[in-house]
């Protein structure tokens, strides 16, 4: 596997470091100097002893790793199937699939897991196999768009020729596919398990009392007991473990890059056989049972009063008086506003910094993979840490940012960055060296030869990575809630708030602002990939390819 | 097909322009909206002492021409996540002392209460605002051990009960507000059983009532950890253990938080099967209010013996820049004009024993006479050891 490593490689050096000093920059500002700072102060040899020594300490970090791999590996699984006919067949209602699917991903869990508990069987509520069924509907997203989009770019014709070549469909699916997806199948694989290694909404409304992961068990730590001592141990401890992980899959990741033939994008096409479009249906309609459900239920609970059906909980949203005199304060359009101004944001922020750090990673050796993990650092490490050790490391002039707007939408970019730059790296990466190689010989700098061959394959996954980080920041709710904020409620949060509440009413607004939250995302997704179609299709008449119908 | 693109990129750019335009209102050098009103709303001529007149001034939306403006200081409310932020009765009182003192008052949400209390202790010396709202009697140890708030302080407390005061002998902080964690009952489905409502703790771990009662889990709730220090109370720091093996063998349900306990296993709320559920004294009055259909009596009651009081105080953090401003809010989140919002916005009763409550919680709130407390201090030194002890019990 000698083409392993993209031939990129060639880029000149300094080229590389101008890419990648942005990302590092922010990561160092915005990452590591609060977290250290938070390490410094707070961690000494008797805050390690007394940690490492409790017996709960090990049960936790047990529990949280099994759970994750459990949660990962079944995601993965089931995942299969719907990013397969994502990428590859065109079928009445796939764009909304997949928005429906995102926008999963990205609900508050307040929302969801309240949803799943009204949809469950009673015996299964409050167990683990509740949390995990619930991590597997949460990150279908990630497997149907990381490994879908990476899909798309995989040429059908080698799929074709094994299949006229008399290989039965699903040897064709071990043996051709499977190993060419599997750069895309560990980065989706990585992040499901550092979403679910610090899973923490789930676990605390679907496990039973007492069940903890180390994110949870630093948030209690940290704000019930302030024993911010104990919580730096321990989220450095998630981090050693999760060190571990990453590490793994990055290797796996660079290991299995293999140069294939990637194709600007393959078009879909409509089932034909019979077979295929039974396949196609079943999948779709599986897939769409799983995750509308618990919207469904989510929606129809906004309209249940006491006493039946009810519109009020819609008609008194916002500033009207809920009864004579009595407000609530609670403005959903303006949360909404405030919700899409963050995501604007933190997807700005996230795609500049992730196009630049994916064409670093690719293009770098060993300090690429390095840039690579660090980006994944912040999901890993516990929210609560990060929003306190920022609460204490900006907090004099020149760097008195606490009080600062953007400072929410550069938490939600921190979050969002590693997605952007995990759908964009894998296919950056499998760019046939040979093109470079060709337009080197057509008397192209490596950097033109770079930017002519390398870069226009930025475009697609850079959508998809968009699309996810704008999600991600509309939905939000763990690591920033651990900012203080001052006027700018979000949705998520303006959700849990009314669900925190004594009343009926409360209760089904809550829900009817869960639903808002639902729609805005779906539209989201769906509009950005539309815009992405359209202008996907110009991109490649430009570029005088003939889309082959 | 055409018309496709420019809509989905009108849509881009549009959001994009959203966000621009907006960060200047959010930016810290212009002035924020609290500014803005008070500012226009501040005319000398108006009577300070009538809050009819000074609340209902930031309704008119007529700028104040020609009158010159008086240039004010803006200090910054620290409070929990569930005071409200704007638009509501408490939001224009607070209004109301801008134009009577021309401080301008922003708000800024820090969390829960353990949230507010952690960063608060982060920061002490160079705090997050001047004024903190809410640290309850829970955590009110904790917050005078790690000096949070600025010494030496005076608030003037009037119509304070005395047994508040005295939870804060050197005055650091002012009691505001007071309310009860207790057992919740579903009216109708005890009438419907033709079961006798409990009356005790006791009562809760009598085979009559086996299966019927969900509590939090105190590690992780705040109400939760009430309720243990109610039956702390009751059966002493020797006794509850044995009591909880009581209520355990009795079923009891523990969830993690209020919302899972009220929304998701109360018969009464959420299609639960347990009709007794951990919540507030302040609850029944909350259901009447916040009903859909309107209702006029509450379907739900408390019992009174399992109440555990909560007191909250607010004062001045320790490094504010403007003490004397701090000061000044502090005395008037203790005033009959700042405390007659209370009941309603926050469903807690003011401390000031001179305001009068809201017709809604004459009737269907409890105030018991005699709740139960256990001493700060106390709280405080045991709490991680009691909650330990307590999953080991009840969740190992």
């Amino acid at each position: 596997m000698k083409n392993g490593v993209s031939a990129a490689n060639r880029l000149p050096r300094r080229v590389v470091a101008a890419l990648a000093v942005g990302p590092i920059a922010g990561l160092a500002v915005f990452y590591l100097w609060p977290f250290a700072t938070l390490l410094a102060r707070a961690i000494n040899g008797s805050t390690v002893a007394d940690t490492l020594s409790r017996g709960a300490t090990w049960d936790v970090a047990w529990f949280t790793v099994w759970q994750a791999v459990a949660s990962t590996v079944i995601t993965m699984l089931v995942g299969l199937a719907p990013a397969y006919i994502v990428a590859r067949f065109e079928f009445p209602g796939r764009q909304l699939l997949v928005g429906v699917l995102t926008a999963i991903f990205v609900l508050p869990t307040v929302v969801m897991g309240a949803a799943f508990l009204a949809l469950l069987p009673d015996s299964l509520d409050r167990t683990v196999w509740a949390v995990i069924a619930a991590h597997v509907a949460f990150n279908l997203a990630v497997v149907v768009r990381t490994v879908g989009a990476f899909w798309e770019h995989l040429p059908i014709d080698m799929e074709s020729a094994a299949a006229t070549l008399g290989a039965s469909r699903w040897r064709v699916f071990v043996d051709i596919s499977l190993p060419l997806l599997r750069p895309s199948l560990s980065a989706a694989g990585a992040i499901i398990f550092l979403f679910t290694f610090t899973s923490f909404g789930v676990i605390r409304i679907l496990g039973s009392a007492g069940t903890r992961t180390l994110e949870i068990e630093v948030w209690r730590r940290a704000t019930q007991l302030g024993d911010i001592g104990g919580a730096a141990v321990l989220s450095v401890l998630q981090l050693a473990v999760l060190a571990v992980v990453v590490g793994w899959s990055t290797r796996a990741q660079r290991r299995h890059a293999r140069a294939v033939d990637l194709r600007p994008e393959q078009d879909r096409r409509r089932a034909k056989s019979p077979g295929e479009r039974r396949f196609v249906t079943l999948v779709a309609i599986g897939t769409a049972a799983l995750c509308i459900a618990p919207l469904a239920a989510m929606a129809i609970r906004s309209f249940r009063s006491s006493s039946g059906w009810s519109t009020t909980a819609w008609t008194t949203l916002g500033k009207a008086e809920v009864r004579p005199g009595i407000r609530l304060g609670l403005d959903p359009v303006e949360a909404l506003v405030n919700s899409i101004q963050n995501a604007a944001w933190a997807t700005s922020f996230a795609v500049v910094l992730g196009a630049v750090a994916s064409l670093a990673i690719a293009a770098a050796g060993r300090g690429g993979r390095l840039l690579d993990v660090g980006l994944m650092l912040p999901i890993g490490t516990s929210a609560v840490t990060i929003g306190f050790g920022m609460l204490i490391t900006f907090d004099t002039p020149p760097v008195d940012w606490r009080a600062e707007w953007w400072l929410v939408p550069v938490g939600h970019a921190l979050v969002a960055l590693p997605f952007v730059v995990r759908t964009t790296v894998g296919v950056l990466r499998s760019v046939d060296p040979s093109l470079q190689d060709a337009a080197a010989t057509l008397g192209a700098s490596p950097t033109r030869a770079w930017w002519n061959v390398v870069v226009p394959f930025l475009w697609r996954p850079l959508a998809v990575g968009a699309a996810l980080a704008a999600a991600i920041s509309l939905g939000e709710f763990g690591a920033t809630s651990f900012l203080s904020r001052s006027g700018g409620e979000t949705l998520p949060i303006a959700i849990d708030e009314l669900l925190g509440r004594t009343g009926s009413l409360l209760q089904a607004q809550g829900y009817a602002l869960a639903t808002i939250l639902t729609v805005a995302t779906v539209s989201l997704v769906i509009g950005v990939s539309r815009f992405h179609d359209v202008t996907g299709l110009a991109h490649r008449r430009a570029n005088g390819q003939t889309v082959d119908r | 097909m055409r018309t496709q693109p420019i809509i989905a990129s009108a849509l881009a750019f549009g959001l994009i322009a959203a966000a621009c335009s907006s960060d200047s209102s959010n930016s810290a050098d212009t002035p924020t909206a609290s500014e803005l009103t008070a500012t226009e709303s501040a005319p000398p001529a108006a009577d300070p002492t009538d809050p009819e007149l000074t609340t209902d001034q930031p309704d008119t939306d007529q700028p104040d021409t020609d009158q010159p403006v008086e240039p004010f200081t803006t200090i910054t409310l620290v409070t929990y996540d569930s005071f409200p932020e704007a638009d509501t009765s408490i939001n224009a009182a607070l209004d109301a002392f801008t134009d009577q003192t021309a401080i301008g008052v922003e708000l800024l949400v820090a969390g829960d209460t353990g949230t507010m209390l952690s960063k608060a202790a982060l920061t002490v010396g160079n705090p997050e605002g001047d004024v903190m709202w809410g640290i309850d009697n829970t955590f009110l140890s904790r917050a005078l051990n790690d000096g949070i708030f600025e010494q030496g302080v005076l608030f003037d407390p009037e119509n304070v009960p005395a047994e508040f005061l005295a939870l804060v002998p050197n005055g650091e902080a002012l009691p505001v507000d007071f309310g009860d964690v207790c057992v919740n009952y579903d009216i109708g489905y005890f009438a419907e059983n033709e079961l006798d409502v409990p009356t005790s703790l006791q009562d809760l771990a009598d085979p009559a009532y086996r299966d019927l009662l969900v509590v939090q889990n105190p590690a992780t709730s705040s109400p939760g950890l009430a309720f243990l220090l109610a039956s702390i109370d009751e059966f002493g720091a020797e006794g509850w253990q044995a009591y909880w093996q009581q209520l355990k063998d009795n079923g009891v349900l523990v969830v993690d938080g209020w919302t899972d306990a009220y929304y998701g296993s109360f018969t009464w709320a959420g299609g639960g099967d347990r009709p007794l559920v951990v919540s507030y004294g302040s609850s029944p009055p909350a259901e009447v209010i916040f009903a859909d259909p309107p209702r006029d009596d509450a379907p739900t009651g408390v019992i009174e013996s399992t109440c555990f009081r909560q007191i909250e105080f607010a004062g001045v953090l320790a490094g504010t820049d403007h003490p004397d401003e701090a000061a000044e809010l502090v005395r008037f989140l203790g005033s009959e004009q700042f405390q007659a919002e209370l009941a309603l916005n926050l469903f807690v009763y003011p401390a000031n024993s001179a305001v009068a409550l809201p017709q809604e919680f004459d009737d269907f709130a409890v105030v018991p006479d005699t709740s139960r407390t256990l001493d700060p201090d106390l709280i405080d030194e045991n709490r991680s050891d009691w909650i330990d002890e307590w999953s080991t019990l009840v969740l190992g």
